[in-house]
């Protein structure tokens, strides 16, 4: 196989995992967490969602093509690692490692999430509070999902670290010192937003 | 005086530091692993160790062996060329003192390379990168081209950083995204294009070493797991080095793909 486009490729996976992928996560979060205000406003915030007009070609050009482009490209790169954090226990070489293992967890997680619920709907059934009330019911159920939403906010606000770096905005320590105190910041309120958004359906 | 010293000498001479090495007789055979005992001399490095191996080449059971190979050259880290994986890290073995070591010091050659015998690796790898970065200023004509540009006294003291690079091979042998299933050219010949693309003459052919590294086995390879950073013995800032040819290389796709009239300066 030719990897003369790697250095595009890997650009793209980059760029896609930020815009849209990234944005969309962080959406999705936000809406999810009407379930706070109980299940009348968080069906109206479901419903107006998935009766978007334009609603299948949005979600295939913002989600599904992007996020199958950075999930399987990403599979790749997470195996092409030789991790080695017995050797050098850094915070970036373990970020590095758990940025590759949170990737491959989350591949497994929404094709699971999206079995669960999307395809579901195109099967005829109600996606609603009810469905992921049901779902997270089962305390195995619960946790799984925990866990997913909490590989999300940490792939993604570490994603948005080497974003600043793979584009070159970060390029002294100091300042990617100040990126990763801001990423951090990023994955503490995306998780509070989404495990509260979970904890609401309990 | 004479007395103590004398006694000092004795007490030495009954202290032994033990050794696991690492051997392989052959690039295709098997490594395996010999134990040493070696008497105790004062400020001993993993060198003289090694040489004190090669003048009774006998194992810890007492049994005759073959002398461990390795490779040295300047014995004052400037050279690599005696870099080898020490108690679990990359580094040269003429900076790395018994006595900062704990024992049973364990050496093994950097795997990341291919091994010749023993601790020897061929790191021909790294100086074949040199050549594909162009990894030198061409200043040959057919005519005197004369001086150059002067170049700001303030950036050649942060390029004389980067220039103290010697190709030992730590850091590929640090990085997790250096191996066999990547062409990786590793850190170390990343903050040469830096270097290079820094100097005012070599910044005129900037535009096709960073073409190089915008391929195979260039830039999109790095996973920023930053351990060249902590490995690299002469402290060469190369993840600063990666972040500023990452800004380098988006400008350049910005310019081969609109068109530029500012390629090499």
């Amino acid at each position: 196989m030719s990897r003369e486009s790697d250095f595009y490729l890997r650009r793209l996976h980059s760029l896609l995992g930020v815009i849209p992928v990234g944005l969309f996560v962080a959406q999705h979060l936000v809406i999810n967490h009407f379930a706070t205000r109980g299940e009348e406003a968080f069906n109206n915030a479901s419903n107006f969602m998935g009766n978007l007009p334009f609603v299948l070609f949005l979600e295939w050009f913002i989600i599904y093509i992007p996020l199958m482009f950075h999930a399987f490209y990403g599979v790749y790169i997470a195996f092409t690692a030789k991790n080695n954090v017995q050797r050098y226990g850094t915070f970036r070489n373990w970020m590095f490692m758990l940025q590759r293992i949170t990737g491959v967890l989350l591949v497994i997680f929404i094709a699971w999430h999206i079995w669960e619920t999307r395809i579901q709907k195109a099967l005829g059934t109600e996606v609603n509070y009810d469905m992921m009330a049901g779902i997270l019911s089962s305390p195995f159920m619960l946790v799984f999902y925990i866990v997913g939403v909490l590989a999300a906010t940490f792939h993604l606000a570490n994603g948005l670290w080497s974003f600043a770096v793979t584009w070159g905005i970060a390029q002294s320590p100091r300042s990617q010192k100040i990126v990763s105190y801001i990423t951090i910041g990023v994955f503490l309120v995306l998780s509070v937003i989404g495990i509260q958004a979970l904890l609401a359906f309990v | 005086m004479t007395q103590q010293t004398a006694v000092q000498e004795q007490q030495v001479a009954s202290k032994t530091v033990k050794f696991e090495i690492q051997r392989q007789d052959t690039p295709e055979s098997a490594p395996y692993f010999e134990k040493f005992e070696i008497p105790y001399r004062p400020n001993m490095n993993v060198i003289s160790a090694l040489m004190e191996i090669r003048r009774n080449p006998v194992n810890a059971e007492g049994k005759k062996t073959t002398p461990v190979n390795w490779d040295m050259n300047c014995l004052e880290e400037v050279c690599g060329a005696c870099s080898m994986v020490i108690n679990g890290r990359p580094r040269q073995s003429c900076t790395a003192l018994v006595d900062q070591l704990t024992q049973p010091i364990k050496l093994e050659p950097m795997r990341t390379f291919p091994v010749v015998r023993d601790l020897v690796v061929d790191r021909e790898f790294m100086f074949d990168s040199l050549k594909r970065i162009k990894a030198w200023i061409p200043i040959d004509g057919t005519y005197d081209l004369g001086e150059g540009p002067r170049m700001p006294e303030r950036k050649r003291q942060w390029t004389y950083e980067l220039s103290k690079c010697m190709t030992c091979g730590v850091c590929l042998e640090a990085c997790p995204n250096v191996n066999d299933k990547t062409n990786f050219i590793g850190p170390a010949l990343l903050s040469q294009v830096r270097l290079f693309n820094a100097h005012p003459t070599g910044s005129m052919n900037k535009d096709e070493r960073l073409a190089t590294i915008m391929s195979d086995g260039g830039l999109g390879e790095c996973g920023n797991s930053q351990n060249c950073v902590v490995a690299c013995p002469k402290g060469i800032p190369l993840t600063t080095s990666i972040a500023a040819l990452n800004r380098d290389t988006t400008v350049q796709m910005f310019k081969n793909f609109f068109g530029s009239d500012h390629m090499v300066d």
